[in-house]
């Protein structure tokens, strides 16, 4: 496999992801509403069966990628801005809030706007705008 | 026509695990971690930086991959809607009476007309729904620093305590949401 193909096969993964989370309904607001009000296994059943399959197929896997990267860290060395912990729990909870109220977090929002539900482009720019308030105050905010 | 199985509504047990083996392939394929929200940020860094060093990185070479997976996975919606046929949601009855109970009359389409459409915007439930939820969406992310594909998948199958304590706070501020203020809003 060549470096040249690797934008084509994230563009594909990410093609798959989102035609599995638009099949699973996990894009749409009412299947959030059900999993806050516990009305259904459906939601728990995929993040949990997520988790369990990323669990044990990880630990598989070799330490290091068996490919060379195309871009680099995942992550800016800048992210790692980590006191008490206070960013997981209200970060969190900021997050969960806004998840509850518009049914979507940001994968959805993405694939909502694909598929044609327009609106959700107004969230989008919201999402940037709480995204790069976050990075204009983060000197301000415990962490 | 298309076999039902690729049109009905797909099973959890089917959709979790397939949704499990994007962390072993992206972790294959180049070391990636699986994170929708880490390209908020890098849009963000992409259109307009600003000050401090939180968006002021080389984006295009930390999140070139992770940008076309989201361009990606905005396809996977096109195509998942308009072609597979994603248009009713089957939610249980007990949500539906309860939704019914906070005023809303049509439970038909993806997300309810009445809140996400760009007339709805103008009334407040639809402008909290979509334009603060949204902000509280990406300020919520980029400050815990993942969202519920980074920390409850990604962090959670690799036991990250951290990615515990951001979930647990995922349900409480949902919780909050639902059952606070959708009352108070609707």
């Amino acid at each position: 496999m060549t470096h040249r193909l690797f934008p084509v096969l994230y563009l594909l993964l990410g093609t798959l992801f989102g035609i599995i989370l638009t099949k699973a309904e996990v894009i749409s607001w009412f299947r959030i509403q059900e999993m806050f009000r516990f009305q259904a296994f459906h939601m728990y059943g995929i993040i949990g069966s997520a988790i369990a399959v990323a669990a044990v197929t990880r630990r598989l896997l070799p330490r290091r990628p068996a490919l060379p990267t195309l871009c680099g860290e995942n992550t800016p060395a800048a992210d790692e801005r980590t006191g008490r912990g206070a960013r997981f729990w209200l970060g969190g909870a900021i997050f969960g809030l806004g998840w509850a109220l518009t049914g979507a977090c940001p994968g959805p929002l993405f694939i909502l706007l694909g598929g044609g539900v327009t609106v959700m482009f107004a969230a989008l720019l919201s999402a940037l705008a709480g995204t790069w308030a976050y990075g204009n105050l983060r000197s301000r905010l415990p962490h | 026509m298309l076999p039902a199985a690729l049109t009905d509504t797909w099973p959890w047990y089917i959709a979790g695990p397939l949704i499990g083996l994007f962390v072993p392939l992206l972790q294959l394929l180049g070391g990636k971690q699986l994170g929708i929200s880490g390209n908020l940020r890098h849009l963000c860094a992409a259109l307009l930086p600003g000050r401090g060093d939180f968006l002021r990185y080389d984006w295009k070479s930390t999140g070139g991959w992770n940008l076309l997976f989201a361009l990606g996975t905005a396809l996977g919606g096109l195509l998942g809607i308009q072609v597979l046929g994603t248009h009713h949601i089957a939610i249980s009855p007990e949500t539906r009476a309860a939704l019914g109970a906070l005023g809303l009359q049509d439970l038909s389409g993806l997300v309810p007309r009445e809140i996400f459409s760009w007339p709805a915007l103008l009334t407040p439930r639809g402008f909290v729904s979509v334009v603060v939820g949204g902000f509280l969406v990406g300020f919520g992310a980029a400050y815990a620093g993942g969202c519920t594909s980074g920390h409850a998948i990604s962090g959670l199958s690799n036991f990250q305590l951290r990615s515990l304590f951001a979930v647990l706070g995922f349900f409480a501020g949902g919780l909050l949401a639902t059952h606070l203020l959708l009352p108070l809003l609707f």
